[in-house]
């Protein structure tokens, strides 16, 4: 079944590949021009252009591409001067790790208010609820995080410097797996440890708030849907516990919609946290992806957006593998 | 001390001595013993390269040429207007170079390399090492190649090592633009030895090696760069290229908000704020504790360009009715907020050789009128004026308000974004567009240098297609001509004089590079525009 998962991501894959080849080479920039510096003449444009594979037939630079890429080849970016997949080695688990501990937090913060919310509906609880959720959405993500840095800040000077994941007083920690959090405690450097989890507080709770808002109304919603089910109704007549109800019966049932939302909102926030990482000066892959694009550094285009590509195949199995888990009824087999 | 805070790290580490093995990052970095300090500098832009020969190397990366490697000379320093040090021009000062002579035709130049100067690996540096540096420039392509032909420097053959200490250069001819264009930060000396033991015979420049491992003789080594982050410079405690520099380690870190830059120079968490927005510079101004420099960047002017390819523009009245009609002022208070030199308002006569210098055009819109209707287009007409969106922060706003004044006098302008990546294409490569901003700057200060790169047709920065046969003329005998000639002055104001009267560039304000500074001083403006961190000193 998992196989077969897989094995139906590979076409969506390849269409991925075609498609964002394509897509770079629409694009109206000139890589070879603007690479060649702002003094540069044509000739000297020209020998870049060659240099770059770029002189040769469309067709001809797909297939060189595709056969590199068979050979795990990403390419090398151009204004990095590294290979693509090293950018995003570099770059994707400061991106997730961000990602992550944002939406842990939301959820901590989303799923209690929106049971709550469903369970009193109309109550103050209720309200407050409906407010978090419409400021939540309402507010573009730079401006919560500029708020939340002139406020925690520069104002009342309890957060630290908004300088990227570490402040310079300490080393990043061994590499193992890319995340400050795990690779310090690996380490057992716990002052660095604590240090990185400083630097995540701000931006991690600017995308909370904005990723609060879809799945808080989801779990209200869903709950409110289950608790008016007829299985409730039987649960209640047959004098099962306030609590069993609630928690054994209605939240399971209603958690399925909030994990399709959580994986949809976990993908678009990974590539749409571009705002939050400018910002707060985070070296994640949305700026690397925004900064390739503006110097139609097409490789690095091309690697991102394959990288998305093979990351949501992968979430999408993990939600399939997690509805198994939740509901007896869908079967992995 | 258990607690790490940053603003007690600063005030240890603020222009006195620290005991290292205190804090993490000293720890996995040995400091010296020496006394020092960090500064932390940042910087909205990215640094892509630590190697400036390389095809992709951005802007900002220039600053690691100028950081890490030496050169055989470099400029004085003297006082910029609008407060700070910059560099100068007028001065040429050693820097690996002990001393030098030029033959008395000005076709050799001998170089004598100083007998104390090493590599960081501690090998000393040699002729030979200078000769590979300069080979390497003029053969890799690309922007290094196009500017030390700037300096009459095109082939190998010309760069010969005459002893272990001695450089000769051969010209092809005379030229007063082959000395400062040594010391611009192209001709940087790598540590041959190194880069060749790290070379492949696909990549004999070593070009993959360097781009990531300085090897140079400079005032900083590369103590750690994680790209997209941060960069930290380890002073050289061995430098004799001048005088050692006062931080024992600078930490460079990219900060791509401003908003963010700002409130970190504000709070004083970081000492330096590089490059900061007009509107940043003219608010911070005002801010206690904090310092800002504007300095009018030298040869670079802020122009509106019509093309001379579309027809109403071959029209110097329709010309001249744009001069008339900008609303100069307005722009320069709304666009740069103030900071820079005005370029509008001069005198009409020319008497010296003063660039940038002010048109003798300024807001008028009678004259605007009289000229549009003595034009051969006095109804008015339709054309779209292009911007960067690169450069959107001065050019949307300078845009919007030429596109009103111009609606008065009946043409009609749309506003054409052009994104970064294509602008070059568009502007300066196929020279198609009608009427757009252009911002051209010369390294090298000399107004024929401006001239030949911005008024002469067919080069890259003649965005007009402008082509005057006496300008053609004027620029190619001034070009390597000393400016002591008496030849010199008059034709070069004969040049300014056609400028202004045929207008392919109509000159709009001389733009500043703002730096803010919070506890550091010694900032010095160059005319690369990048950060020099080796003037930097701690406040007191």
């Amino acid at each position: 079944m998992i196989l077969g998962r897989v094995a139906q991501a590979i076409p969506v894959v390849m269409g991925v590949v075609v498609i964002s080849f394509l897509l770079t080479r629409a694009l109206p920039g000139d890589p070879a021009a603007y690479f060649a510096g702002p003094a540069a003449d044509a000739a000297s444009i020209a020998e870049i252009r060659q240099a770059l594979g770029l002189d040769k037939p469309l067709i001809q630079q797909f297939f060189i591409y595709v056969g590199d890429l068979m050979t795990g080849d990403l390419g090398t970016s151009l204004s990095t001067g590294q290979p693509v997949a090293m950018d995003l080695a570099a770059r994707l688990p400061a991106s997730l790790e961000l990602t992550l501990v944002a939406l842990i937090l939301s959820c901590v913060i989303a799923i209690p208010l929106g049971v709550l919310a469903a369970t009193r509906p109309g109550s103050w609880i209720d309200h407050l609820c409906r407010v978090v959720v419409t400021a939540g959405v309402s507010m573009p993500t730079f401006f919560t995080g500029i708020v939340l840095i002139y406020v925690f800040y520069y104002l009342a000077g309890v957060a630290p410097a908004p300088l990227g994941r570490l402040d310079f007083i300490y080393l990043s920690p061994p590499q193992i797996t890319g995340f400050y959090l795990i690779d310090a405690a690996i380490a057992g450097d716990w002052e660095t440890w604590a240090g990185a989890l400083k630097q995540l507080v701000l931006p991690a709770g600017t995308l909370a708030l904005f990723t609060l808002a879809p799945i808080a109304r989801m779990t209200r919603a869903s709950m409110l849907q289950a608790l008016s089910s007829d299985f409730i109704r039987t649960a209640r007549a047959a004098g099962l516990g306030r609590r069993k109800i609630l928690y054994g019966y209605a939240f399971r049932n209603a958690l399925l919609p909030v994990i399709t939302t959580l994986g949809m909102v976990f993908s678009f926030t990974l590539g749409a946290n571009v705002l939050v990482e400018k910002v707060f000066a985070w070296p994640g892959i949305g700026s690397y992806a925004v900064e390739a694009l503006v110097v139609s550094d097409y490789a690095a285009v091309q690697g991102f957006v394959l990288a998305m590509a093979l990351l949501f195949v992968a979430l999408n199995l993990i939600i399939d593998i997690v509805y198994a888990l939740i509901d007896p009824r869908i079967a992995l087999g | 001390m258990t607690e790490t805070s940053r603003r007690q790290f600063l005030r240890l580490t603020g222009g006195t001595t620290i005991t290292a093995a205190m804090l993490p990052f000293l720890r996995a970095i040995p400091a010296s013993a020496q006394s020092g300090g960090t500064i932390v500098v940042v910087s909205g832009q990215t640094i892509n390269s630590l190697d400036l020969h390389r095809t992709g190397t951005n802007r900002p990366s220039y600053q690691v040429a100028v950081n890490c490697y030496d050169r055989l000379v470099s400029f004085g320093t003297k006082a910029a207007p609008g407060g700070g040090l910059s560099y100068d021009y007028s001065v040429i000062v050693p820097e690996l170079a002990e001393s030098w002579t030029i033959s008395e035709d000005g076709l050799t130049m001998t170089f004598r390399l100083k007998p104390d100067a090493t590599f960081w690996d501690g090998r000393q540096v040699m002729a030979e090492d200078v000769k590979w540096s300069f080979d390497r420039a003029v053969s890799v392509g690309g922007f290094p190649t196009v500017q030390m032909k700037a300096g009459g420097l095109e082939r190998p053959d010309q760069f010969a090592v005459a002893d272990d200490g001695s450089f000769v250069i051969t010209l092809d001819r005379p030229s007063k633009l082959t000395l400062p264009d040594l010391a611009v930060p192209v001709p940087f000396i790598i540590n041959a030895e190194l880069a060749k033991a790290n070379a492949t015979a696909d990549d004999p420049w070593a070009m993959a090696y360097l781009h990531t491992t300085p090897a140079g003789s400079g005032a900083y080594k590369v103590a750690r760069w994680d790209q997209g982050q941060q960069l930290v410079y380890e002073r050289n405690d061995a430098w004799v290229g001048g005088e050692l520099p006062a931080f024992e380690r600078v930490i460079v870190r990219e900060v791509p908000s401003p908003a963010t830059r700002r409130a970190l120079i504000e709070r004083g968490d970081v000492q330096m704020s590089f490059d900061i927005p007009n509107k940043d510079a003219s608010e911070l101004a005002a801010v206690d504790g904090v310092d800002v420099y504007s300095t009018p960047i030298e040869n670079c002017i802020h122009c509106l360009c019509p093309n001379y390819a579309f027809e109403p523009f071959q029209d110097p009245d329709v010309r001249k009715a744009l001069a008339y009609a900008i609303p100069y002022e307005a722009i320069f208070q709304t666009a740069a907020y103030g900071r820079g030199a005005p370029m509008w308002g001069g005198s009409a006569e020319i008497t010296d050789i003063a660039w940038p210098r002010k048109s003798p055009y300024m807001t008028d819109m009678a004259k605007a009128r009289e000229h549009m209707a003595a034009s051969g287009f006095a109804s008015g007409f339709e054309v779209p004026l292009s911007i960067s969106l690169d450069l959107a922060d001065w050019m949307e706003p300078t845009a919007l308000l030429l596109q009103e004044a111009f609606a008065a006098l009946g043409i009609n302008t749309q506003i054409e974004k052009i994104p970064g990546a294509n602008w070059r294409t568009a502007a300066l490569v196929e020279k198609r567009l009608p009427l757009h901003l252009e911002n051209f700057g010369g390294w090298l200060n000399t107004p024929d240098y401006y001239f030949f790169w911005a008024y002469k047709d067919g080069h890259l920065f003649n965005s007009s297609n402008y082509r005057n046969e006496e300008i053609e003329e004027l620029v190619d005998t001034t070009l390597h001509m000393p400016m002591d000639d008496p030849a010199y002055a008059p034709k070069i104001k004969r040049m300014f004089e056609i400028a202004f009267e045929d207008l392919p560039r109509i000159p709009l304000w001389q733009p500043a590079l703002n730096v803010a500074m919070n506890g550091a001083d010694g900032y010095e403006f160059w005319f690369h525009r990048q950060l020099d961190v080796r003037p930097l000193s701690a406040v007191g």
